[in-house]
């Protein structure tokens, strides 16, 4: 029964890393940029849910709307203004450093204003937790983040499938000089990503700090590795990969802190994934790219 | 004697400089009118620039970008602070355990090098970063859950605590999990500092410009052509990665031996140094090491010199970081910057020759 709850745990962790990896994978798929700062874009998601509920004593529905449209927007004025400027750049290092900065920059707004304490964060999920039979629990936390992942999945999935917009960004992922020639704002398209991925962001730093209720403006940082990590797993660019990558790698998180050590459960993770990267270095979905002479 | 000033030119004017700047900061030492904070900073400015001179191997002039290399200078500064604990009055000189921990620190990091980049340096781009980011984590992690103790009977290992050592009444510590080592003597000083960036330099310069150091260069341009004239790809970049990471390890030793309790965080040893190390990099110009001694110079006096805005100083750091990175490189801005250059006087005829 200790097993099925870790298990549970792991999952619901797992969904959560799966939420933030698909802001990466995107992100990556289509601009070909590590967005450094999808991590502290969670930590301001979490924070404005923070002063919006905990502070104002306003509703939880409105702090999760505010925190979405707060971290959409967050999103695409980055990538417009530090990350658009360089999508030429010779180097693709360039972007990578300057995402760096703009992590260093959000983390540091936030020690400013919010300060370098530790604030508890309630909990925003009214469900109480289901008890089966004796000794297992599942939190009311964990259903909702399972749930939640669920729905963005199979949504997005549609969304990218299905509509214009979706299928504008699978084709300038593919070839943005091909996709702008037949009529694609590439422009619109990438900004478009960067909504999206941070909009997620959002709403997996609210499930995030209600499963582990702790703030500080360095609580995206490594979440935000760790899924970075998932993303890489499943196969960066690959939507279901990045699912599969998150949740695999939660449980293999939670059981190897329950049974294995605590402090080891991390380099467990890492190790994971580098004997699935050595064997198949493109992750678990990834597509094979043809190497032309 | 002529000619080996002309052919060495580049590497004399950045021993040069290094040295400039180290006369210049004995010279103000000796005034008096360096602050103490200031003093504190310098033997971590040198073993940052190793850091920053020795990633430049891998990511300027190997092509591969590393974010792990944080993992290397820990593997440096905990064996060798290890060597140095536990031979501590057993070899004297201080000098000759110094130069010993340092061959020390340079060899397991360079091992670890080894290792690692055999499986890794088959893979690509980002996931080879994200593989070495994880690498440099795993050591660290490990490093915070190894606890060695020595008694009468000899040493003791164990990943658990203190306490499974089982150790004797009068048995010491050496390695106290993530407490890490405590009482390394304090060897390292801002000359030994100033050496061993010398040596670094030397190496690195050298190597850049000897068969080895093209061959890497010509993998790092095109790997399917150096392959097809006969080169082997695999065995040169191992080279070029384990040399890099061995003097990560190097500079790791100068970092132990200048603190008297030694634990692995994520600030010195995890991926925020790494990611550090790797913005002195980029910053300074990727594949110029004389960039990379004046960045990661410039970068770690900043916030230094910005502590009278207390705390806007990191703030403004990563504003300067992200203004510079956009300067340097958008496009945009350097189409921009080519005109207003073009504007001024003196540069004129300049560029107007160059034209021609």
């Amino acid at each position: 029964m200790a097993f099925l709850s870790y298990l549970i745990n792991g999952i619901s962790l797992g969904a959560v890393y799966a939420i933030i990896a698909l802001g990466y994978t995107m992100v990556y798929g289509i601009a070909k940029m590590l967005n450094f700062a999808h991590g502290d874009v969670i930590m301001i998601g979490s924070y404005v849910v923070f002063c919006v509920v905990s502070m104002l004593n306003l509703p939880v529905w409105l702090g999760i709307l505010l925190s979405v449209l707060v971290c959409t927007a967050l999103g695409v004025t980055i990538e417009a203004i530090a990350y658009r400027p360089l999508r030429q750049a010779t180097s693709s290092l360039t972007v990578l450093i300057t995402a760096i900065g703009v992590s260093y920059f959000l983390q540091n707004v936030a020690l400013l204003i919010f300060g370098a304490n530790t604030k508890a964060f309630t909990s925003v999920v009214p469900i109480d937790a289901v008890k089966i039979g004796e000794s297992l629990t599942i939190t009311g936390e964990s259903i909702v983040t399972i749930i939640a992942c669920i729905i963005i999945m199979i949504v997005l999935t549609l969304f990218v499938n299905k509509t214009k917009a979706g299928r504008a960004m699978l084709a300038v992922s593919e070839d943005k000089g091909a996709a702008q020639l037949m009529g694609i704002n590439v422009n619109k398209t990438i900004s478009l990503t960067f909504a999206i991925g941070s909009a997620l962001a959002a709403i997996a730093g609210v499930l995030l700090c209600s499963a582990y209720p702790s703030l500080t403006p360095y609580t995206g940082s490594m979440p935000g590795i760790k899924a970075f990590v998932a993303a890489v797993f499943g196969g960066i660019g690959s939507i279901p990969g990045a699912f599969i990558g998150g949740i695999i790698l939660g449980i293999i998180e939670n059981l190897s802190k329950a049974y294995i050590s605590s402090q080891l459960s991390d380099a467990i993770v890492f190790c994971v994934l580098i004997i699935v990267l050595v064997v198949k270095p493109t992750g678990l979905l990834g597509k094979k790219l043809q190497e032309k002479v | 004697m002529k000619e080996l000033f002309k052919k060495n030119k580049d590497t004399l004017i950045t021993l040069g400089i290094v040295t400039g700047a180290y006369v210049l900061i004995e010279i103000l030492l000796k005034a008096g009118a360096v602050s103490s904070l200031f003093k504190g900073l310098l033997v971590p400015l040198c073993s940052y620039i190793i850091l920053a001179v020795s990633l430049n191997l891998t990511v300027g002039i190997l092509g591969e970008l590393s974010l792990g290399h944080a993992g290397f200078m820990c593997i440096g500064a905990f064996t060798s602070a290890f060597f140095s604990k536990i031979t501590v009055g057993v070899i004297n000189p201080g000098w000759l355990r110094f130069v010993l921990a340092i061959i020390i620190g340079f060899f397991f990091a360079g091992l670890f090098g080894f290792l690692i980049g055999m499986p890794v340096l088959r893979l690509k781009g980002d996931y080879l970063a994200i593989v070495t980011l994880a690498f440099g984590e795993i050591i660290k992690n490990v490093i915070n859950v190894l606890y060695i103790g020595r008694d009468s009977r000899g040493f003791h290992f164990s990943i658990k605590d203190s306490v499974s050592l089982g150790l004797e009444e009068d048995g010491q510590m050496l390695i106290n999990g993530a407490q890490g080592i405590t009482g390394t003597p304090k060897d390292s000083n801002f000359t030994a500092g100033f050496i061993l960036i010398m040596i670094t330099l030397i190496i690195i310069l050298n190597f850049i410009k000897s068969r080895e150091g093209r061959a890497v260069m010509a993998i790092r341009d095109n790997v399917i052509a150096a392959e097809s004239v006969g080169i082997n790809v695999t065995r040169y970049k191992l080279l070029a990665f384990s040399l890099s990471a061995a003097l990560a390890g190097v500079a790791g030793v100068l970092y132990s031996h200048n603190l008297n309790s030694l634990m692995a965080t994520t600030k010195n040893f995890g991926y925020n140094m790494s990611i550090m190390i790797l913005v002195f990099v980029v910053l300074g110009g990727i594949g110029s090491i004389r960039g990379s001694v004046i960045s990661a110079i410039i970068l770690t006096l900043l916030p230094e010199l910005l502590r009278g805005l207390s705390n806007y100083r990191m703030l403004i750091y990563a504003i300067v970081l992200i203004a510079m990175m956009l300067f340097n490189w958008a496009p945009s801005a350097r189409a921009f910057r080519e005109r207003m250059v073009a504007r001024l006087p003196f540069f004129k005829k300049k560029s107007a020759e160059k034209e021609v």
